[in-house]
């Protein structure tokens, strides 16, 4: 019982650090910029497509996996346009590259609905090589590459350009008032957003050893989990904290889900039952969560 | 005297073309000199904020001209006036990023109309002048740096925003009822302070107020719009000799009508 626990554990950590830059991703939208962006679920299956593509084709894993992130970043640039200079509303922005994505990533896939890894040199087989475990190869790189994003992005958001743009997903307003491009550091949000989502799907598709079309489905649930569970656990932090905060969330997220699938969850039923973790998420520890959720926003 | 702003035969139409269509602004006719500290007042629906809004471009020009510093303004947005124009809102929220702390905000204001780049947003010697600048607030709020500003009070929030309006030295300075959300002392603070920024940095300041004892009191001219066109524009000693009754005398004289707004009138 015990060791199944652990097994447990350990398992959530390696998918949940891999998650969190999907977690981090939506948090740059949905808090940051106060954006609801679903062009999420087309950019994480089109960062698996990119980066399973590139590996077959033999190239090097880290390059693979940042041209997946660079991929996603033009996905977020085609909806940012979209919302900016064209004024469709941020949602509907989303929806419509989420579902044009879906020919595109299809197209990356040379029109196969999955394709394998199987045998390639991936990320996780290059910590394998160190003489790491499977899944602790996948903790070791997912927490390299999580710190990686995570300081990189403290370190943005204590610029200018990353001060300007916090601003404007406070205060529009205020931020054209004084000056900010708002519109330029919207797209820029929706960029540096999807890159992180395509490489969370990056990742998970060269741990999961193949590339699946349909893999974005529910994405966008997963990364609202984890943000919410962060919140929730620890109320109000600076936003280095909190983005650090993020990979907890995430990680604990993949934990309850583990163990309700120990439940003898059938696996059609999956997707139902994340979605029923996160209403639970949701109410639990607060029934006046949607205040509270606009609270951290306006007053906290 | 130089012109700073030139406001050329003003029209602003709401909702045109349709049954509710509301001609707010009907050729407003203005010219403020360097140096001008102008108090707007006027009844509900005068059309002071839109005045305002329209200087400030959130409300993009219809008919007419702006005109700053002899440059035609009328088609640039809000960011692009930005480098010359700073604005200080009536609602103490909409100043100011409440999830940035004072100095991130600070450091916004200070980037008004300059480029911004992957620089350190926030530096040790910004850190050490925001801190002189904060400190004749007399608010305490020089040991404030690091605190979200959405931690401080409206009066504390609206004195950071009329610093920020004028850390960097703006041509023309709008104030729109700044100090109508606050309680009564603190409005007073804020006020006082407003006059002492503008007369310290020569500022040209652009005040709509509903209180027609701050229109009168603060200011080097006072112009009153009264249905979408100016009424009333007194400058100098005519100014400065102004009570309330002999401002309503003189408005019934001009519109021939008795100024009749209850709540202009009590505040």
């Amino acid at each position: 019982m015990l060791n199944t626990f652990w097994d447990l554990f350990l398992s959530s950590t390696s998918q949940g650090l891999l998650w969190s830059l999907m977690a981090v991703g939506v948090y740059l939208t949905f808090r940051i910029l106060d954006l609801a962006d679903m062009t999420a679920e087309g950019s994480f299956p089109l960062g698996g497509a990119i980066a399973t593509m590139c590996l077959i084709n033999g190239i090097n894993p880290i390059l693979a996996t940042i041209t997946a992130f660079a991929g996603g970043m033009i996905a977020g640039f085609v909806t940012g346009f979209l919302n900016t200079k064209l004024k469709i509303p941020s949602l509907l922005a989303g929806i419509i590259t989420m579902t044009g994505l879906y020919s595109i990533t299809s197209r990356v896939m040379n029109n196969a609905a999955n394709v394998s890894l199987l045998g390639k040199k991936t990320l996780f087989t290059i910590a394998q090589n160190w003489g790491l475990s499977r899944n602790n190869a996948v903790i070791v790189m997912g927490l390299i590459i999580a710190l990686i994003i995570i300081s990189l992005l403290i370190i943005f958001f204590k610029t200018e350009i990353g001060l300007a743009m916090r601003a404007t997903g406070d205060n529009p307003e205020m931020s054209a008032a004084n000056g900010i491009k708002t519109q330029r550091m919207k797209i820029l949000g929706y960029m540096i957003s999807n890159g992180c989502i395509a490489l969370s799907g990056a990742l998970l598709a060269q741990n999961n050893g193949f590339a699946d079309l349909n893999s974005g489905v529910g994405t966008i649930v997963i990364g609202l989990a984890s943000i919410i569970i962060a919140e929730v656990i620890l109320h109000h932090l600076p936003l280095g904290k909190r983005l650090i905060t993020l990979v907890l969330g995430a990680i604990i997220y993949r934990f309850i889900l583990a163990l309700v699938f120990q439940m003898n969850v059938e696996p059609s039923d999956a997707k139902l039952a994340s979605a029923l973790v996160l209403v639970i998420c949701l109410i639990l520890p607060n029934f006046h969560l949607p205040r509270n959720l606009k609270g951290e926003k306006k007053n906290a | 005297m130089p012109k700073v702003l030139q406001i050329k035969n003003l029209h602003q139409t709401f909702g045109r073309g349709t049954v509710n269509e509301n001609p707010v602004l009907r050729g407003v006719n203005l010219e403020l000199n360097a140096g001008d500290f102008v108090t707007i007042i006027g009844s509900n629906g005068a059309g002071k904020s839109t005045l305002l809004n329209s200087i400030a471009g959130t409300i993009p020009v219809q008919k007419g001209q702006i005109i700053l510093n002899d440059i035609d303004i009328s088609k640039l947005t809000v960011t692009k006036r930005s480098k010359n124009i700073s604005r200080v809102f009536q609602d103490p929220k909409m100043g100011t990023a409440v999830r940035l702390t004072v100095e991130e905000n600070l450091a916004l204001a200070m980037k008004r109309g300059k480029r911004r780049g992957f620089h350190n947003g926030v530096n040790k010697r910004d850190r050490e002048f925001f801190k002189t600048q904060l400190a004749q607030l007399n608010l305490n709020l020089e040991n404030r740096l690091g605190t979200e500003i959405g931690l401080l009070s409206g009066g504390q929030r609206q004195a950071i925003t009329l610093l920020m309006a004028t850390l960097q030295r703006p041509d023309l300075i709008l104030l729109d009822e700044h100090t109508a959300a606050l309680d009564p002392k603190t409005s007073i603070t804020v006020m006082e302070l407003t006059k002492k920024l503008i007369s310290e940095q020569k500022l040209t300041a652009f005040m709509v107020t509903h209180n027609m004892e701050d229109a009168i009191h603060y200011g080097n001219r006072l112009v009153m719009l009264h249905q979408g066109r100016v009424a009333l524009d007194l400058v100098g000693p005519e100014k400065q000799s102004l009570t309330v009754s002999k401002l309503m005398d003189l408005f019934q004289k001009q519109v021939g009508s008795k100024l009749e707004d209850d709540a202009m009138l009590l505040r």
